[in-house]
């Protein structure tokens, strides 16, 4: 091996080694790019007023407006360039997707650590809910709350953050339980070093390889829930849709034959979810000790 | 074991408690369902009235206290859209969900063995990585966009089957089914599909992992051996014991098939609980959606107690586990 050989350098050599998740990787790389960078890579703006045109509303893909503008996936009723709404669409289903699945996986991770450090009833009242919670689907549970939550996209992370915490704790504690017991957490406490260091600053980062796999499928999970409650009328609000909710406006005109309007940000959710599951599956073979070589 | 049903039961109770409380609360905080029902031409005086015969002019407090004195007497509270008890309407329309889910479950069980068979006992071939690749894409979609594409295939381009609603139904018992009337079964066909499809992607990688275990095993070897007809070794010998963990996990799954049946429902306008649901959220008719709330609770715990207690029977080491925890 090399002398610059660290951690993360074995990962991405090991990762790139198998051909499907270098598609994967590449594709949810080139996802996640058009939504950062949506503004500059969409033709379009869909949400200026002043850049749409009635006038070419409902038109079937490939089709030029009248102002000689090729629109490739057809329009919407309103005239909405659909490439540049699933462009616009993919940033809110990613970012919405990431804010609550980082925010959960922060969440967990306090509640998992603190309750194998502490354990006693402390451990048992939080094992205890996360229990609960995962004996119900996430998506209902989800659903409820928005239904005493209202609309917005904030509590659509909120939501989605009070679903997923569970997970990130159940796994944190366990691996924490491990680490806790290896002689450097004892020397680190020998030395008189102040909990919240230990915690933070030893067994944290022993504990992430199995955190990284839940968050990659956590992400995948959050953006079909996101999508599925915006369709269910119970998500983002209309003036940022999601990819969900691009769906769910083009059900209207599905029926008339119109299928374009939900039937490419369908394929884009698709392709999204699909990348992240291959990353994610990848991922998790590189971290699992048994199958390491 | 009764100390333990016991604690089931309470942490139940304090799940349905809880849950009731934040939605019971935070409906009223989201909106005035006053708004909604009543007839903007009505005078001052009957939407009052409207609104004293609701129980909606008492402080938010109050309507909850009369809402868990109405509980203690199994009442849920009257719809104030349809102006019915919650938990009737409720029951009227689970008929249609159940009718769902089972279809769903049946057709994921009887195409999902199958194919799972096929990929596990010849893994190279051609037509088991088709089945494969097909249940990685089963998996992935989100259900509701699988229903609008059904839609589009064999009700809008096709034409070969209805998009949306019941169809004509009869009663069985007194229930009014679908199943019957070749009108209903063409209704029913296409909802059943959209909920069997991610279900029989699960029975597919359940049954494949089973069956590539089992058919290496000595037993198998044997019945062989003695000259067993192959369709008696896959249809006895391997099936039984791939069943095992594809029944624990569907009667584990049904739970999420009901509450999945809320996209299912809203896609084809299909007249069950889950439509009954998103509509009740959209109307802020608020007994409706609490009722549902503590349906489906006191259902997922039921199904998760007789998963356990079943457990416990089957297999003598969960029961040491739970002793000791």
């Amino acid at each position: 091996m090399l002398a610059t050989d660290t951690p993360f350098r074995r990962f991405v050599t090991d990762f790139l080694r198998s051909p499907g998740a270098l598609v994967g990787g590449i594709g949810l790389l080139t996802i996640a790019l058009l939504a950062i960078f949506a503004g500059l890579v969409a033709p379009q703006n869909p949400y200026d007023l002043a850049q749409i045109d009635v006038l070419d509303g409902s038109l079937e893909p490939g089709t030029e407006g009248y102002a000689g503008f090729k629109y490739w996936l057809g329009t919407d009723e309103q005239g909405r360039d659909m490439l540049s709404a699933m462009i616009y669409g993919l940033r809110v289903s990613l970012s919405v997707s990431f804010i609550a699945v980082s925010a959960a996986v922060a969440v967990g991770m306090v509640l998992g650590l603190l309750a194998a450090w502490r354990g006693g009833w402390v451990e048992t009242l939080i094992m205890r809910i996360v229990d609960i919670q995962l004996s119900f689907p996430a998506l209902l549970v989800a659903l409820l709350l928005l239904a005493a939550l209202g609309k917005g996209i904030d509590k659509v992370i909120i939501a989605l953050v009070l679903v997923q915490w569970a997970y990130f704790a159940r796994t944190v504690r366990a691996a924490a339980l491990v680490e806790i017991k290896k002689d450097y957490v004892m020397a680190a406490r020998s030395a008189a070093l102040p909990q919240s260091r230990i915690l933070f600053g030893h067994v944290l980062p022993n504990v992430m390889p199995p955190v990284m796999v839940i968050a990659t499928v956590q992400i995948a999970n959050a953006i079909a829930i996101e999508a599925s409650l915006s369709f269910l009328g119970v998500g983002v609000p209309i003036t940022q849709p999601s990819l969900g909710l691009l769906i769910a406006n083009g059900f209207d005109y599905l029926l008339s034959g119109r299928y374009w309007i939900s039937f490419y940000p369908g394929v884009a959710l698709l392709a999204t979810l699909v990348c992240i599951n291959i990353v994610g599956d990848q991922v998790r073979d590189i971290l699992n000790p048994r199958l390491q070589r | 074991m009764l100390a333990y049903l016991i604690r089931r039961f309470g942490q139940a109770f304090l799940v349905m408690a809880v849950m009731a409380a934040i939605v019971f609360f935070g409906l009223y905080a989201v909106g005035n369902p006053v708004d909604l029902l009543i007839n903007p031409e009505a005078d001052l005086a009957e939407q009052e009235e409207t609104i004293r015969r609701l129980g909606l002019d008492k402080p938010v407090h109050v309507q909850f206290g009369y809402f868990l004195g109405g509980l203690t007497q199994g009442d849920l509270g009257t719809s104030f859209v349809h102006n019915r008890p919650a938990l009737e309407l409720i029951l009227s329309r689970l008929p249609a969900t159940l009718e769902l889910a089972f279809l769903g479950i049946l057709l994921a069980v009887i195409l999902g063995i199958p194919l799972g068979m096929i990929a596990g006992l010849k893994p190279d071939a051609p037509y088991s990585k088709v089945i494969m690749t097909g249940s990685v894409i089963g998996f992935s979609t989100p259900n509701f966009w699988q229903g609008l594409m059904l839609i589009m295939l064999f009700a809008v381009f096709l034409g070969w089957l209805p998009a949306g609603g019941r169809g004509e139904t009869v009663d069985l018992f007194g229930i009014p089914v679908s199943f019957l009337t070749w009108d209903g079964l063409g209704h029913l066909i296409l909802p059943a599909i959209n909920v069997a499809i991610f279900k029989m992607s699960l029975v597919i990688r359940l049954t494949r992992a089973g069956a590539s275990e089992v058919a290496l095993q000595d037993y198998v070897k044997y019945a062989r051996a003695r000259g067993l007809s192959p369709a008696r070794v896959l249809g006895v010998h391997i099936l039984k014991n791939i069943m095992i963990p594809v029944v624990t996990v569907l009667g584990l799954e049904t739970g999420n098939v009901i509450a999945f049946a809320v996209v299912t429902e809203t896609v084809f306008a299909w007249p069950g609980i889950g439509k009954l649901l998103i509509d009740s959220i959209g109307l802020l008719d608020r007994p409706v959606v609490v009722a549902y709330l503590m349906l489906t609770v006191f259902l997922f715990v039921m199904i998760n107690l007789v998963v356990d207690i079943a457990y416990s029977i089957l297999d003598p080491r969960v029961r040491v586990k739970r002793g000791k925890s």
